[in-house]
């Protein structure tokens, strides 16, 4: 198994839309935003089964989710994840003075986790903030 | 037996759809039955009946385990907290009504705090851009009944604006757009196939990062001026194609969203897109528009606006209200460990700004007004639950094209759950006496 690299962008989807005013304590929630889309070639290049947990990690954290194949590709060399939590331990916070953080177009390495667990959303934030 | 209200206005998205059915229970206490909205608007509003929500303020304890007080204390705190406050900052509002952001707004005024709304981490690019060169804009229903161009630049409506397309820009008859879809060439420029792009007469799958340039090579392409083969990963050919499509509407709306905003460039790349705009005009008639996601983000601009002079990013540490994005805004703020108090309503922090920012507030004195439990309350020492905006209590809120709209109460609030302004006056008249402004 090898390790990617690629360009990660965070964006809407309507899963994720529907899981939030759903609850974002339940595990809809990580179902719908705990993933990372990635295009088929990227998959191969992986050499991991649809489905896995991978671990993305960039200069600014790491997170564990879940890969699964893009719907809306192709879109070789990038990847996607959901606004949220997961993808929020892993942009870039940088603002450039416009008070904007750049939510698109960090670039991040993907790795195969397929033992580490995917947490939940409010589990996810309080234990990167040390907060129980 | 059950009623039926009509007209409702959906609180999810800044589309606003205003032909919401709702069927409510005879005594109006169960909402039963949602008609005519989208997935997300359904689920908004059948959540407000879930049997588990949280209906009383809760303090955070320190073995992690959560306290239930009552409004009066959770007010008391919230008051105290930022009367106490060096630098406070108030941030959300873009999920409450215009009523409930004034109130908000006299306690900035009165604690000097920092405000801020939701556009830090959507448009706050676009109203710099704005700032810098004008938008030239209009209403969604002159898009309705004359656009025949409809642009998509960075945005997916299909997935955030479910029913944008249906009810605005590209399916409905309008007076001058009698067959619909037909009557109609859309474009749709993202780096992904999305399920808009997927609909298009034209997808231009433009390289991630580099819509500043395929802007630029457009107004060179209305110039008809040279241009290299390819530009941000579009052949030439195409990009000529697409502006002569664009010139020769009748009328035309670029619609633009996150993928433009977010990506680096930022508000210059707005200033290229709202320069496009301007370029278009010359040959035929275009506008251009934020694609807002709050459903209330633009009232609370708009009140910022008419109380502070600025839609967002304001400072008022000083007594008087300064804006400077980079400086005032929320995530720099935070990032660079200003503030010593955090006060949060109508939005979720929590899961939407970089990890570094919430890091800093985990750990400050900080109140979390919202129905919905969220990484932030998760983190904030007091969570305050109020009734749902829109579905439990009315409100004035302004549409993505700045058209306010009042929202409807279709449902009773569970017994003894206070509205957000409810909260806040309160709140508002016990930092009164602290301060002695009463």
């Amino acid at each position: 198994m090898a390790t990617i690299n690629v360009n990660l962008i965070s964006g809407r989807s309507i899963q994720q839309g529907v899981a939030i005013e759903g609850g974002k304590e339940k595990p809809a929630y990580r179902t719908a935003a705990g993933i990372i889309e990635l295009d088929p070639s990227d998959f191969k290049k992986l050499g991991a089964w649809k489905n896995t947990n991978v671990r993305v990690t960039s200069d600014h954290g790491s997170v564990v989710v879940k890969a699964i194949e893009t719907t809306q590709g192709p879109h070789p060399g990038l990847a996607f994840i959901p606004m949220g939590p997961w993808a929020n331990s892993i942009i870039d916070p940088n603002t450039y003075s416009t008070g904007m953080p750049t939510f698109k177009g960090v670039p991040v390495k993907v790795d195969v986790a397929i033992n580490e667990p995917i947490l939940l959303g409010i589990e996810l934030v309080q234990k990167l903030c040390g907060v129980k | 037996m059950t009623k039926t209200v009509t007209d409702v206005i959906c609180p999810f998205c800044g589309t606003l759809c205003d032909d919401l059915e709702v069927v409510v229970s005879d005594d109006g206490k169960q909402l039963l039955e949602v008609y005519n909205a989208c997935v997300i608007g359904t689920e908004k509003f059948l959540h407000s009946q879930s049997k588990d929500r949280v209906t009383r303020p809760r303090m955070h304890q320190p073995d992690g385990t959560w306290k239930e007080i009552s409004y009066d204390e959770a007010a008391e705190y919230t008051a105290q907290m930022l009367a106490k406050a060096k630098k406070p900052l108030m941030f959300g509002w873009s999920s409450t009504n215009c009523e409930a952001q004034s109130v908000g707004n006299e306690i900035a005024e009165i604690t000097r705090a920092c405000c801020d709304n939701t556009a830090a981490t959507c448009h706050g690019t676009s109203l710099i851009a704005i700032q810098d060169i004008g938008l030239p804009s209009c209403t969604l229903g002159e898009i309705k009944n004359r656009a025949d161009r409809v642009i998509f630049w960075g945005c997916n409506p299909a997935h955030a604006h479910p029913r944008h397309m249906s009810r605005y820009s590209i399916f409905p008859r309008g007076f001058f757009t009698g067959k619909g879809q037909m009557s109609r060439k859309l474009i749709v420029v993202d780096p992904r196939v999305t399920d808009t792009a997927k609909m298009a007469d034209v997808h231009l799958q433009v390289e991630q990062g580099k819509d500043y340039e395929l802007f630029d090579a457009l107004r060179v392409a209305f110039k008809g001026e040279w241009l290299p083969d390819f530009v941000a990963g579009i052949p030439k050919e195409k990009i000529r194609e697409v502006a002569d499509m664009m010139k020769s509407g009748r009328f035309g709306i670029i619609f633009f969203g996150m993928g433009v905003t977010q990506s680096l460039g930022k508000n210059h790349n707005i200033d290229a897109a709202i320069a496009v705009t301007k370029d278009l005009n010359e040959y035929t008639k275009f506008s251009i528009m934020p694609m807002r996601g709050h459903y209330n983000v633009t009232g609370s601009g708009e009140v910022f606006g008419w109380q502070f002079g600025f839609p967002y990013a304001v400072d008022l540490t000083r007594g008087f209200a300064r804006y400077n994005p980079g400086d005032t805004s929320t995530i720099d703020l935070l990032v660079r460990g200003e503030v010593d108090a955090m006060f949060t309503i109508g939005s979720d922090p929590g899961a939407h700004f970089p990890i570094s920012a919430v890091k800093q507030f985990a750990h400050i004195p900080s109140v979390c007004i919202d129905p919905h439990l969220t990484p932030t309350s998760g983190v904030s020492k007091l969570h305050v639950p109020v009734a749902f905006n829109g579905v439990e209590c009315g409100g004035n809120c302004y549409r993505m094209d700045n058209v306010p709209i009042d929202c409807r109460k279709v449902v009773e609030p569970p017994e003894g759950m206070l509205t957000d302004e409810q909260f806040l006056i309160k709140v508002r008249d016990r930092v009164k006496q602290l301060k002695g402004a009463a």
